[in-house]
């Protein structure tokens, strides 16, 4: 692990990584998104249930799964940062949480707005939806605590160890909600099942996620960049890079 | 004893030292000096393992002291500027509650000894707050006279001491080297009258 | 001296301070029960006293007073520590500082949320809540509110050298509660319903088991962070 890890450990090789993979994940998320767009909001058959209103699932679960994906991404990039001291790694966790929070925010958002047909209200104590809203709630955690620190060395640890705690928990806050919401038999219409689902809606759901992961790559690695920089601007290779560019 | 191997620190951007080594041996004392703002509390925070450098090594006793940090502890005795004195406690407590926490003991005789003859006599029941700032600084400067460690780290120990606190420290130095300890400080005083083995580390003000 | 016996000197010495000062500052610790206490009461003044209400409202407003109670003492847990140099002074002692942070939790506890349990049967009867379900509210104070100290204090060591890390603190801390929440108040619930709770207690009392191995870990590695 440390060898793998070693390299990218110096800003200069961690900033031409990201170089590097930026265009793949640029690819995926343009491509993914027209296709998965086009096919799933014009030419995927409409639900027989629920009309058209359903084709806000397109970025609804893809934004909803990578708002966990991302957390789970950030957490890991946290213990890399902590336990093998590589401050890239910081940096990362820094970079991912806001585009973890918008995708968060997107499923809240296209999460109500599906409501509002389906149940009838905006919103509604779902136990998906307010996991969501909880994810959020830890986002916004990361985050101030990042920018509360003026040192942002020390501001990036305490940031890591925000995100391992509540990577910990999120299974339990999970589970918990979960549970809370069977106990509390309320307005829920059944779950949107993934099994259940017909291939010609399912094909551009999974495009759309796909796409959605491009999405966030592409967003981490630019802020990652400008991390980096920021973080090295008195380096001699940031100078270099400057005077070429 | 202990080798500082190529440190660096940056704050906010700023580069306050840049690959800094040396060492200290056992019997020797060093004075680190510098304008305000050159780094020499952040240098010592470093080197007592509180902060952690953005490059290069703090070898104790030639083991990184970040492998084994506890072992390193028990042989240091740290003093910053804010001294760890509680302010609701009485000096005693103050005293008796750091030996505890460091795994020392003293019996309660000899607390009250070193509390008069650092000039606290009388003043030992009452809350810590209600004395001098100099008061406060004997209160934790007791330590120097209870601690089985080889390395002090100091910052600024003479701030606030009259003239007899600083000469009463002074000896307190030199009988902690002749046993073999070792001393790291900053102070603005001039000591070079009083230790023949004072080294001196300047550290300039970078922009 | 031997090694065992000394650390236990350490925590007990750490553990004695917390407490002897909560106590010399009584404030300290009847302010936040009077807080409790207070929260409680406006709920029946603002939602009306009818008992069959309250008594389905009860378990919900007894532990969310109780979330917010914690988060009072918790500001203070390290502040002091902090500001008077007492924390370096623990990272920089022999014995490992996930020690001296647990005793710290534990003295955090005992001045906190040891009160609230004594005082739940006064709070139960405020509430109208019946015999069953007050042996419910005792159970989970007694298994939750350790774990409140525990979370909180990540909370707390990560924010103390934050010059208004209370509120932020709030922030980081009162989400991870939720699961706490969610238990406590079923438990109880369901004990209203005459059933057994035993799974409720179980679930928190897991929670408790993991949170101290785990949480002083996390405490003392967020505490490095502030002093640094």
């Amino acid at each position: 692990m440390w060898k793998w890890l070693h390299p990218y450990a110096k800003a200069e090789r961690a900033y031409q990584l990201c170089n590097t993979l930026l265009p793949y994940f640029a690819v995926i998320a343009v491509v993914g998104l027209l296709v998965g767009w086009v096919w799933g909001l014009a030419y995927a058959p409409a639900d027989y249930q629920q009309k058209d209103s359903y084709r806000i699932i397109f970025i609804h679960v893809p934004s909803a799964i990578w708002s966990m994906g991302a957390y789970s991404s950030m957490a890991i990039a946290a213990i890399i940062a902590l336990v093998w001291q590589i401050r890239n790694a910081e940096l990362a966790v820094i970079s991912i949480a806001p585009v973890g929070a918008a995708m968060t925010a997107i499923a809240l958002i296209t999460g109500a707005a599906w409501g509002k047909p389906m149940w009838g209200a905006w919103w509604v104590w779902d136990a998906r939806l307010t996991s969501e809203l909880i994810l959020l709630f830890l986002y916004f955690g990361v985050l101030s605590l990042y920018h509360a620190f003026e040192d942002k060395k020390s501001g990036g640890r305490a940031a890591c160890i925000l995100a391992i705690v509540g990577v910990v928990n999120l299974p339990i806050i999970h589970f918990s909600v979960e549970w809370w919401n069977t106990l509390h038999q309320g307005s829920t219409i059944t779950k949107f099942d993934t099994s259940a689902i017909d291939p010609s809606m399912l094909w551009p759901l999974l495009i759309n996620i796909v796409a959605f992961a491009g999405v966030l790559g592409v967003v981490t690695l630019i802020r990652l960049k400008n991390e980096i920089l920021r973080c090295e601007q008195h380096r001699p290779w940031v100078r270099e890079l400057v005077n070429r560019g | 004893m202990l080798e500082i191997d190529t440190v660096t620190c940056t704050k906010q951007d700023r580069c306050l030292f840049d690959s800094l080594s040396f060492t200290l041996h056992s019997g020797q004392i060093m004075q680190v000096e510098g304008p305000n703002g050159a780094g020499k509390t952040s240098l010592l925070r470093i080197i007592a393992g509180f902060a952690r450098a953005d490059e290069g090594q703090i070898r104790y006793n030639h083991t990184d002291i970040r492998e084994d940090y506890d072992s390193f502890a028990a042989e240091l005795l740290f003093i910053g500027h804010k001294t760890g004195v509680n302010q609701q406690l009485n000096a005693y407590e103050n005293v008796q509650y750091w030996l505890q926490v460091h795994g020392a003991k003293a019996s309660e005789e000899e607390v009250y000894e070193l509390l008069a003859k650092l000039g606290l006599i009388g003043l030992e029941d009452v809350p810590v707050r209600t004395l001098s700032a100099g008061q406060q600084r004997r209160v934790a400067l007791v330590r120097l006279w209870l601690n089985k460690a080889k390395l002090w780290i100091l910052d600024e120990p003479f701030t606030a001491l009259d003239k007899k606190g600083v000469a009463l420290l002074q000896t307190q130095f030199q009988s902690h080297l002749d046993a073999g300890g070792a001393i790291l400080l900053t102070t603005h005083q001039d000591l070079t009258a009083h230790f023949a083995q004072l080294q001196t580390l300047t550290l300039e003000y970078r922009l | 001296m031997q090694t065992h016996h000394s650390y236990w000197l350490a925590f007990k010495s750490v553990y004695t301070k917390d407490v002897t000062l909560a106590f010399r500052q009584r404030a300290e610790i009847v302010n936040p029960l009077l807080f409790f206490l207070i929260v409680i009461t406006l709920f029946p003044l603002a939602i009306g006293p009818e008992p069959a209400l309250l008594t389905r409202i009860a378990p919900g407003i007894i532990w969310v007073a109780a979330l917010l109670s914690t988060m009072l003492g918790l500001d203070k847990l390290f502040r002091d520590d902090y500001n008077d140099g007492s924390l370096e002074q623990l990272i920089a002692s022999p014995y490992p500082l996930s020690l001296s942070v647990l005793a710290k939790v534990a003295a955090h506890w005992t001045v906190s949320g040891l009160p609230m349990v004594l005082l739940a049967p006064l709070f139960a009867l405020l509430m109208n809540l019946e015999t069953q379900s007050l042996n419910a509210t005792v159970l989970t104070l007694l298994i939750g509110t350790p774990l409140l100290s525990f979370i909180g204090a990540i909370g707390a060591g990560l924010t103390v050298a934050l010059q208004k890390g209370g509120i932020l603190m709030s922030l980081l801390v009162l989400p991870l509660y939720i699961p706490v929440l969610i238990f406590a108040t079923s438990a109880i619930d369901t004990s209203s319903m005459s059933l057994a709770y035993g799974g409720q207690l179980a679930i928190l009392g897991a929670m408790l088991a993991v949170a101290i191995v785990a949480a002083p870990i996390a405490i003392s590695s967020a505490l490095r962070v502030s002093v640094s």
